[in-house]
């Protein structure tokens, strides 16, 4: 393999190391695709687990939402690695020091109930489809039944009570994981960009607003093309559920900046440079001003108003559409951004995406979209919506 | 990597293993066992298994030498032969962006409040040795008013505590029993949080065999009785090396009869790199 080096211009003074960037978008791609995961399990937990009834069009949605792309996680990490043929080193024998040793059995363990909460969920229609359906795809179910055909009363409170627990466990387990990303950034002392206590809460709000964020997206345009009218509650359980976690997202992204500021320590006048200078337009408009304050101020304004109808779900769709966007930013400024301020302290480096190639941005975007092609095929074999009644929901 | 150097490893592996084998089988049971407390005594397993006479070779007992490396930065002169050296001699890109070891220039210019800094990377000193390949700084300031220059040499810190061994996923950047900072090239899976890591600079990934790299005191030269690379070929002697245990060595003598300091002491990361003749710009 030809050996790729993308030589970083830069200003000021950077250590000769620094001028090759080694963490590229996919490992920015990576944070965003795990927060997602979470944010759409909190959705399924807070039908689940909280009992939000108007939340009940989509929580088996999130969970298939999860799911896939929870399966996509790996995929930027194992694009980047050097040696991707040995990225099971890190499970078989994990150096426990590392912040980076657990993720292999973290994400493992949550794949794992994942599956099996899915399993739960969706027994009745396995048992229905595996009954009906012949061919293949009968097979297909008989063989997802794992021999248990039984749905009677007692067996599905037995089932409930499995789901109940799992999404239980998978609220720590996914919030976990998530948090346990921003911790790896947030536990590295060489850069100050990143190093923050603060660092993995901001990721675990970021993850939230983002994955229910996805959830309105993805349930809005699943009624569209299912042709059936949207549930406006629904949308609006979901509206407050963003516009409750944004907030907290908010605070926190400016108590982190603020600290940054105040404690002022070596590097401090570079940062600001950065901030106030290449920064400017993706920290403080993209991320901040458009994809966080006016999804607020606009979220804030309909349930002021008590928008309904149309409006509301024209209004929350596109609010969640700049929370994706606005969250997508914050992993980018984070990962790319905390590169491009050099560990001197007195100089800055710029990125410069390629966008073909193993680490471009065609890449990139395709990882991203990738679970939504997985997404397709599950909602086909196990189809999540709520009014279809095919299925057990609890 | 020379061989012996990814030996210890593998031992402690096998080790890990055979633990890993028994008691740890669930996962359950490792994040037990780590708020218990038993994560340091299991993650610190890259030391020489207790019965070996010498290692990591015949010839040489790792137990028995504490290696150190000193920088005299009033004596260096900027030639980087040390840089051309090292990249000989260990295999090092040819390149301008990648090094083990490199050289600063720092220079006060009269009038000026800010220091100007630059390396051997610098375009400006690329284009004055006309190659990436070959190393010189550009006689930039020869019209300028210099208040205070002085060169300053870098290198890995091989810290007693180091932040690249704490957060490597695998184990595969290891610190030896002598006080030096390895990588096992055979182990490495690529993924550059030790890069990262390192508040220094000292490493970069080596995207031809796909792992990182940095300096390793030239490890396969200091375990046969010679010195690293850079220290052979140095003119003024800017760059001392030796054994910390022997008192008498050149590494020893420099600590004793300097005040001598480390890079970014409030890393925590305890640097062996001892420096004399730096500047308050220096990190």
């Amino acid at each position: 393999m030809e050996p790729i080096i993308h030589f970083a211009p830069y200003t000021g003074w950077v250590y000769p190391n620094e001028t090759v960037f080694e963490w590229s978008v996919l490992i920015a791609v990576y944070p965003y695709l795990t927060g997602l995961v979470a944010g759409a399990f909190t959705v399924s937990s807070l039908y689940q687990v909280f009992g939000f009834e108007r939340l009940k069009p989509v929580a088996h949605l999130a969970l298939l939402t999860s799911l896939s792309f929870m399966i996509f996680v790996p995929t930027p990490l194992l694009l980047h690695l050097g040696h991707p043929e040995r990225a099971f080193n890190s499970t078989i024998t994990p150096h426990l020091t590392s912040a980076m040793a657990m993720f292999g059995f973290f994400a493992s363990f949550y794949v794992a109930l994942l599956i099996l909460e899915g399993w739960f969920a969706y027994r009745p229609f396995i048992v229905s489809q595996a009954q009906t359906k012949t061919g293949l795809l009968g097979k297909f179910y008989g063989l997802l039944t794992l021999g248990s055909h039984d749905v009677s009363e007692p067996v599905m409170r037995f089932d409930r009570k499995w789901i109940f627990a799992l999404a239980v466990i998978g609220i720590p387990a996914a919030h976990g994981l998530h948090g346990y990303v921003g911790f790896m950034y947030g536990s590295l002392k060489s850069r100050e960009w990143w190093s923050s206590d603060l660092m993995p809460v901001i990721f675990l709000f970021s993850a939230i607003i983002s994955g229910v964020a996805l959830l309105v997206v993805l349930y809005v345009a699943s009624c569209k093309l299912r042709k059936i009218p949207v549930d406006a509650a629904c949308v609006k359980g979901l509206a407050y559920t963003i516009w409750a976690f944004i907030m907290i997202a908010i605070v926190l992204e400016a108590l982190a900046f603020a600290n940054l500021v105040y404690k002022g320590r070596e590097g401090i006048d570079m940062i600001m440079e950065y901030v106030t200078g290449p920064l400017l337009i993706p920290y403080f408009l993209l991320q901040f001003a458009i994809g966080m304050i006016v999804p607020l101020l606009w979220l804030s304004y309909m349930i002021w108003r008590g928008t309904s109808g149309r409006a509301l779900v024209v209004g929350v769709t596109l609010c969640a559409c700049l929370v994706l966007f606005s969250v997508f930013m914050m992993r980018w400024n984070v990962v790319i951004g905390g590169q491009e301020i050099s560990k001197t302290g007195k100089g800055l480096l710029a990125y410069h995406m390629p966008f073909f190639g193993k680490e471009g941005a065609l890449m990139a975007i395709l990882l991203t979209i990738a679970p939504l092609g997985l997404l397709y095929v599950l909602t086909r074999l196990f189809p999540p919506w709520a009014d279809a009644a095919a299925h057990a929901h609890v | 990597m020379k061989k012996e150097d990814s030996k210890p490893t593998l031992e402690a592996r096998r080790a890990f293993l055979a633990k890993l084998g028994g008691a740890a089988s669930c996962a359950g049971v490792v994040v037990g066992a780590a708020t218990l407390g038993v994560v340091p005594a299991i993650a610190a397993k890259t030391g020489a298994p207790p019965d070996a006479g010498s290692f990591p070779t015949k010839d040489y007992d790792w137990t028995k030498h504490q290696w150190g490396f000193g920088v005299d930065a009033t004596k260096c002169i900027g030639c980087l032969r040390c840089v051309e050296a090292c990249k000989n001699e260990n295999e090092v890109p040819r390149n301008a962006h990648q090094f083990r070891t490199w050289v600063e220039r720092y220079v006060h210019l009269e009038g000026e409040e800010a220091v100007r800094i630059d390396s051997q990377q610098d375009p400006v000193n690329i284009q004055a040795s006309g190659s990436e390949k070959e190393f010189r700084f550009a006689n930039r300031y020869k019209d300028a008013k210099v208040d205070k220059a002085f060169f300053v040499p870098k290198l890995c810190n091989h810290c007693a505590h180091p932040a690249c061994v704490q957060v490597c996923p695998v184990g595969a950047t290891y610190k030896t029993e002598d006080g030096v900072v390895l990588i096992d090239h055979d182990y490495c899976i690529g993924c550059r949080y030790c890069v990262q890591a390192c508040p220094y600079g000292a490493r970069y990934f080596n995207e031809e065999k796909g792992v990182s790299d940095k300096c390793t005191w030239c490890y396969h030269r200091i375990t046969k009785g010679l010195q690293p690379a850079c220290v052979e070929v140095c003119p003024v002697g800017a760059r001392i090396f030796g054994d910390q245990k022997d008192k008498q060595s050149p590494i020893s003598l420099f600590i004793r009869n300097n005040r001598v300091q480390v890079l970014r002491p409030e890393s925590g990361n305890a640097p062996n790199v001892f420096y004399v003749g730096i500047d308050k710009e220096v990190n």
